[in-house]
């Protein structure tokens, strides 16, 4: 039993905090934030370069070749530093499912692309259901003469409108019934893309399918076999969007507890103060305890285990602690809080953002409880 | 960064939940505080066996009759009592007074006091708190005066558990009236059967009955006196310390648990399950996440302190953590079972022999280790710096 990070993920985490410190200030996530671009591509280029784009995808791609711990621990600087960026649907989620569907040369050719922060990738999954699942897609993919014709509606795809390609998921029918994977691009004929104005601006269209024709050397894996690939990347994804959390809230906490030894109001510093302690008390505790079960499952993966119940707690607890960290903050920074100008709102922001994506925590909770034999 | 135990105490944890899965009968079984007379003399003869297999006190030194191992070994022996609802005896020696003398104790006190409880053959009670010092513990009142090879102690220790078979008591009192009161504070070993030791038992809602003990003019030898005088407080301290993983507690409340989900699954009322409503689903799945995150908060201590670490927040966190899941565990399945929730062991009718009912009292000792106030004034204070 080793409850600590190595030296050499304690380094990567002191090396990612220096860098967004330094690349990353508030003020330059509230400028890409009021011009909706959400994205800084001379940062991505920079992490391309150290090796931190496609952290887990194997070198010969163009990947990192790091573990997922790593992952994890770059994940959570980049909670902490509000980094805007692709990262979640690009990197993650569609770099795992190239990684886990794509043949040999779609590897070589779209992975690169990706790590090198020169395209970005967008999942375009979900339905009107709000969730992240294959189960009862209603976008087709039909075997004609010229390709498979794709049809259908993504209601909430990430970085639709500057994403260079999309995975698409369709219900394949036949032969094989099931998810179908199509890597499309964004340019394409049929492809029609109207914007969804979000929280803090935050980049999503939905993206209207209309007869997108596309090759089979565009097809990733066999349609109708992608559903494992699809959960699996789910899992990964979902450690990373919960430690991702954790790391937001912690700086909420430190701003916290800044704040309160040296705000002064009845003659002593409000932190002090036995209700101001005991908040911060409160959500130091719910801060280590999301963080034991995301690393916990991020360790059974990483063991080859897959534990979808543990990635589902670990999930259920970043969205329960992102909440206590959103009130916490705004009860204890008080009115300056509400106002746009302090950076509060902008973590609070982020914080419901995540506690949406990446599954809430009723859709965890209904896997636990059918995890658990319900 | 790993969670997994390695293959030794895998090993260990397999053999003893295996052996305790052997020893065990249904009519030993205790799910909280309150044990039968049969039920304790039964865990006195469970931890004699233990301690012949090297396992009681495995986390101790080896030359205090220890199995030279470290606090995650002892935690998972914690853990093994916990999950198998023995009744656990001898926890005051093994974790605290044993603890205390090892570090503190003088040659004579190890060789005197160390071997009976490594042997499971002794009862320790604790005595710190007094009816004006609780979470102030530090302005405890009990005098012990020195005179020539005696000390005299005259005053009062109220809550004290386990004193009904307890040989000997380990307590603080005050040796010097005019320090500040950190300073004035000396630790003693004094043998229950002192004459001027009177006990008052005190009956608490969980069934326990601990006692107020009353020491009026009691003369016991300076052999009494652990390590230096006035050093007690600190001495206190550092063994309260010494084990703060929580795993028996834990393990107690998760068998408990485990056993009542098995339960929402298969126990039929009129052809259906209460797994079947989604809102029991759902409050069992908010369960458990809170029940996984205490286990983990727990082996975390248990392993910094396998290390030399001090766990100050640490422990504080786990304890704290802990005693909310249990409360709301135990307001939870109330709520799930019902009227059936308020039927009491003595009921045929009782859902799993009154479990739940003795948590839904168990769960209101709120207070153990230190009050929840004073754990959350410790995680801001140790754990965040902010300001006394």
């Amino acid at each position: 039993m080793d409850m600590k990070l190595d030296q050499g993920q304690e380094m990567l985490r002191s090396t990612a905090r220096q860098f967004l410190e330094a690349e990353c200030p508030i003020s330059l996530v509230r400028e890409l934030e009021s011009n909706g671009q959400w994205h800084s591509s001379e940062i991505w280029e920079r992490m391309s370069d150290l090796g931190w784009l496609g952290m887990t995808i194997p070198v010969e791609y163009g990947g990192g070749g790091g573990t997922l711990l790593d992952q994890l621990v770059l994940a959570e600087e980049m909670g902490r530093a509000l980094l805007p960026g692709p990262f979640m649907t690009s990197d993650i989620l569609c770099g795992q499912l190239l990684l886990n569907t794509g043949n040999e040369e779609q590897k070589r050719e779209f992975l690169p692309m990706m790590s090198s922060g020169n395209a970005i990738f967008a999942l375009a999954l979900a339905e009107k259901n709000p969730g992240l699942t294959s189960y009862g897609l209603t976008t087709t993919g039909m075997n004609s003469k010229d390709g498979y014709r794709i049809n259908g509606t993504k209601l909430v795809v990430p970085y639709a409108a500057t994403a260079e390609y999309f995975i698409c998921g369709f219900n394949n029918n036949h032969p094989n019934k099931g998810l179908g994977l199509a890597l499309v691009q964004a340019k394409s004929p049929g492809v029609l893309i109207t914007p969804l104005k979000s929280i803090a601006n935050y980049p999503r269209g939905k993206v209207d399918f209309c007869d997108v024709v596309v090759r089979e050397q565009s097809l990733l894996g066999i349609p109708g076999k992608a559903d494992k690939p699809l959960k699996l990347a789910i899992e990964y994804a979902t450690l990373i969007q919960s430690v991702e959390m954790v790391g937001r809230a912690q700086k909420i906490l430190e701003m916290v507890v800044d704040y309160s030894k040296t705000r002064v109001q009845f003659g002593r510093p409000i932190g002090s103060f036995q209700a101001v302690q005991h908040q911060c008390a409160d959500l130091r505790v719910a801060i280590d305890v999301a963080r034991l079960l995301v690393y916990r499952g991020a360790c059974s993966l990483a063991d080859g285990q897959t534990s979808y119940e543990q990635v589902a707690m670990a999930k259920v607890a970043a969205n329960e602690t992102s909440r206590k960290a959103t009130a916490t903050g705004h009860g204890i920074f008080a009115g300056i809080s509400y106002t746009l100008d302090h950076d509060m709102q902008m973590f609070s922001a982020r914080n419901k953002l995540a506690e949406a994506s990446m599954g809430n925590t009723i859709s965890h909770i209904n896997e636990i409880a059918l995890l658990m034999g319900f | 960064m790993r969670f997994q135990f390695n293959k030794v105490q895998r090993n260990f944890r397999e053999d003893l939940s295996a052996f305790l899965e052997r020893e065990m009968l249904p009519q030993y079984e205790t799910v909280f505080g309150t044990y039968t007379e049969e039920q304790y003399w039964f865990g006195r003869a469970l931890a004699r066996k233990l301690a012949d297999r090297g396992w009681l006190t495995i986390g101790w030194p080896r030359e205090y009759g220890g199995g030279g191992e470290t606090l995650l070994e002892q935690s998972i022996l914690d853990e093994q009592i916990g999950y198998h609802k023995v009744p656990r005896v001898g926890i005051t020696g093994l974790n605290f007074a044993g603890p205390a003398i090892i570090k503190f104790g003088t040659e004579a006190q190890k060789r005197e006091y160390l071997p009976p409880i490594a042997r499971g053959e002794i009862e320790y009670c604790q005595g710190f708190t007094e009816p004006n010092a609780g979470s102030d513990l530090a302005s405890l009142e009990m005098r012990a005066f020195r005179n020539g090879d005696e000390f005299i102690l005259t005053g009062t220790k109220i809550f004290t558990s386990y004193y009904a078979h307890a040989d000997f008591i380990y307590l603080l009192a005050r040796t010097d009236a005019g320090a500040p009161k950190h300073r004035g504070i000396s630790l003693f070993i004094i043998d229950m059967k002192t004459p001027g030791i009177n006990c008052r038992p005190l009956y608490y809602i969980n069934g326990e009955v601990a006692a107020q003990i009353y020491f009026d003019d009691v003369h016991v030898p300076i052999s009494c006196l652990v390590g230096e005088e006035n050093s007690g407080w600190y001495y206190a301290m550092t063994t309260l310390d010494y084990e703060r993983a929580g795993l028996e507690r834990y393990a107690r409340v998760r068998r408990l648990f485990d056993d009542f989900v098995t339960f929402c699954q298969t126990a039929r009322y009129d052809g259906k399950t209460l797994g079947d409503n989604p809102v029991v689903q759902h409050k069992i799945a908010n369960l458990k996440v809170g029940m996984e995150g205490w286990e983990l908060a727990c082996w975390k201590v248990a392993w910094m302190q396998s290390r030399g670490e001090i766990p100050n927040a640490e422990a504080s966190i786990a304890f704290l953590f802990g005693t909310e899941q249990r409360l709301k565990f135990a307001q939870e399945a109330m709520e799930i079972l019902g009227f059936y929730s308020t039927l009491t062991i003595e009921s045929d009718l009782a859902p799993l022999q009154g479990g739940i009912e003795g948590l839904s009292r168990e769960s209101l000792h709120l207070h153990g280790a230190g009050t929840m106030e004073i754990h959350r004034n410790i995680i801001a204070q140790r754990g965040l710096g902010l300001p006394r």
